[in-house]
């Protein structure tokens, strides 16, 4: 039995109490109205300001040109005679844009909350899905990480509940992630309206809650057998968790993708993407793998999990790193073809990424594909602990700034920031995740008992 | 120099595989070990160097890396610039999202086809060439294991008889 160390619970607790600190800063420094926006777009470096008032016009205009100067120039004459024609014009616009700031600023503490929420719950979502493949494969070497997983997962209840309840904030106004919510922006808005059949607030909150009891139920049955199967005389929870976890995968595989489209893609309503599911579930999928590499490494640094050897860690890794390479596969799948066929209205959603979020968008890169690849590569490391957690902690670091790309530009334009709220935001997230993960993990032995498979699993050997 | 070698036959690997241990045990060098087909384990229980093959493969990916990048740039962009998806440029780097799909076929295609070459030289194998097996049916349900005599015929011939052969024999090399 694993017993959840003080100084631990203490290290939950503290961060909990910081990040939600950083989170009400957050809060409390939203501006409430358009003067307050100036002066805070004001208070950010100089230059900055020029740049951002073409570039709107740059995106409509001409989304293919992302690094032409010159052409930059141009649009900018575009806008310039455009407003000396009519001076009334040119106010409406200017009003307007400062409102759009307004909002994006007044979005910010709620995006940064929904973006390490949402990372946070789709790591217990990925190890969901890890879990019932290992059950449904009926693979022999991860049974002795059953506990381990089943621990991750039941972050799931709380982490579900907190994005649903964001989710419902967004239907109820109380911020303006979702724009497509806005009844005003709806009835200027040809696109959305004829999407407003699946795009509307009940039927897309109904959606989320189906999605997530669906996920909770299967969690909550499949440990129920995992831990009966512990005191059973014969393999018939085995069996019944095994037909449930591929009945699981079939709906997992469906709700997933629907719940990326919902939660995610919809940020920019107009835009879409028929590979955005994988995408997300990659994403999902190694950062899963990769904590449940760090909570065992963790366990066994205290004494516990001893079966666990070398070969299991390198198992954990290699998925780490085949996923890792099937996350960068999917990535460039979707940006090469929308940047190669150009069409403004797909492209755009790329063009404000290299424009506006440059550093995240391309370090994303390196922190999730080449470090991974050059790090875990060699088999040796693979089975080097320390290693493992070092490239672990570059790859969580890598999706949280995937999740925060796919967010935050629809969410808040150029108005980005890893700043207090998103910092505050993570580390609060951090705190009830750990919190949550190491007080399941108290709960039932460490080692499943009667596992049909669980002698292999000790046996283990690469 | 005409070599004197021991060869003691196994119809099982995992006879083999205990047998090979024994040997190691009392400190013998095994010269080779011919398989009908590749024993899991075996080369570690023989006490083999691990291969070095990896990092050649690595080594050949670069090298198919950075060939496609010089021939995409030469092709593409020196000798007859190419207008990509509408946006001419004139860059290697700006149109790299288009080369990728080349850059990895290369590297995978170097890795692959160096790898098994360096393979063959490492292991002296080429066209023609005459089996080195001595024995045939090794290559249909016998495992053979080779050791070196030097002097020693009766003390080997107890310790190999000792782990179970189906046959024994001595042969000139």
């Amino acid at each position: 039995m694993y017993t959840f160390s003080n100084r631990l619970k203490i290290a939950s607790f503290i961060l909990m109490a910081v990040g939600a600190i950083g989170i009400a800063i957050g809060f409390m420094s939203a501006p409430s109205n358009v003067a307050e926006a100036k002066a805070i777009v004001a208070a950010q470096t100089d230059g900055h300001g020029d740049a951002h008032a073409t570039e709107d016009h740059a995106i409509s205009n001409e989304a293919a040109e992302i690094h032409d100067e010159d052409h930059a120039s141009m649009t900018d004459h575009a806008v310039s005679s455009d407003s000396h024609a009519s001076e009334a014009h040119s106010e409406d616009h200017s009003a307007a844009h400062d409102e759009h700031v307004l909002h994006q600023l007044q979005n910010k503490p709620w995006a940064a909350l929904y973006v390490a929420a949402f990372f946070f719950f789709m790591i217990a979502l990925g190890v969901l899905a890890f879990y019932a493949i290992q059950r449904a494969a009926q693979a022999g070497w991860s049974p002795l990480l059953f506990r381990v997983m089943e621990g991750i997962t039941a972050y799931l209840v709380p982490g579900g509940i907190i994005v649903f309840l964001i989710l419902v904030a967004s239907v109820a106004h109380m911020n303006h992630l979702f724009v497509w919510m806005d009844p005003e922006v709806v009835a200027h808005d040809k696109l959305i309206q004829g999407k407003i059949g699946y795009l509307n607030g009940p039927f897309f909150l109904a959606r989320a809650a189906f999605f997530l009891s669906g996920w909770i139920a299967y969690r909550w049955y499949s440990r129920k057998l995992s831990l009966a199967q512990d005191a059973a005389e014969d393999n018939t929870n085995f069996v019944k968790n095994f037909r449930l976890s591929a009945a699981f995968l079939v709906f997992y595989l469906v709700t997933e993708s629907m719940m990326s489209w919902d939660w995610i893609m919809s940020i920019d309503p107009h835009w879409f993407s028929t590979l955005f599911g994988w995408y997300i579930f990659a994403s999902m999928f190694v950062s899963g793998i990769t904590v449940i590499a760090l909570v065992t490494i963790y366990l066994k640094s205290k004494g516990l999990l001893e079966q666990v050897n070398d070969s299991h860690i390198h198992d954990l890794a290699k998925f780490m790193f085949g996923i890792s390479v099937f996350w960068t596969y999917l990535w460039f799948s979707q940006f090469m073809l929308i940047w190669y066929s150009n069409i403004p209205e797909e492209v755009t959603y790329y063009v404000t990424r290299i424009q506006d979020y440059n550093l995240p968008f391309f370090g994303m890169l390196a922190l999730n594909f080449i470090f991974p690849l050059l790090l875990l590569m060699n088999s040796d490391f693979k089975r080097v602990n320390w290693f493992v957690v070092m490239t672990g902690i570059v790859i969580l670091a890598g999706h949280y700034l995937d999740i925060f790309n796919a967010i935050m530009p629809s969410a808040v334009g150029d108005q980005w920031f890893i700043g207090i709220p998103e910092i505050g935001a993570v580390l609060f997230f951090a705190g009830l995740f750990i919190y949550t993960v190491f007080n399941a993990l108290t709960k039932a032995p460490i080692t499943p008992k009667r596992n049909p498979f669980i002698e292999e699993s000790k046996h283990f050997h690469y | 120099m005409a070599n004197k070698v021991i060869q003691a036959l196994y119809n099982d690997d995992d006879v083999l595989m205990l047998a090979v241990k024994k040997v190691k045990a009392a400190k013998y060098h095994i010269e080779e070990v011919y398989c009908p087909f590749p024993v899991h384990g075996l080369d570690k229980a023989m006490g083999l160097a691990p291969t070095r093959l990896a990092i050649t493969a690595f080594m050949y990916g670069l090298v198919g890396l950075a060939v496609s990048i010089t021939m995409m740039n030469y092709i593409m962009i020196e000798d007859w610039p190419q207008d990509i998806g509408g946006k001419p440029s004139f860059s290697y780097l700006e149109n790299m999202p288009a080369f990728v799909p080349i850059m990895f076929e290369l590297t995978v295609f170097f890795a692959a086809h160096l790898m098994v070459i360096t393979f063959y030289m490492r292991s002296r194998l080429w066209p023609f060439k005459k089996a080195e097996n001595p024995d045939v049916r090794t290559t249909d349900d016998l495992f053979l294991m080779e050791i070196e005599i030097h002097d020693n015929e009766a003390d080997l011939y107890a310790l190999l008889a000792e782990t179970g052969p189906v046959e024994i024999k001595v042969s000139q090399k």
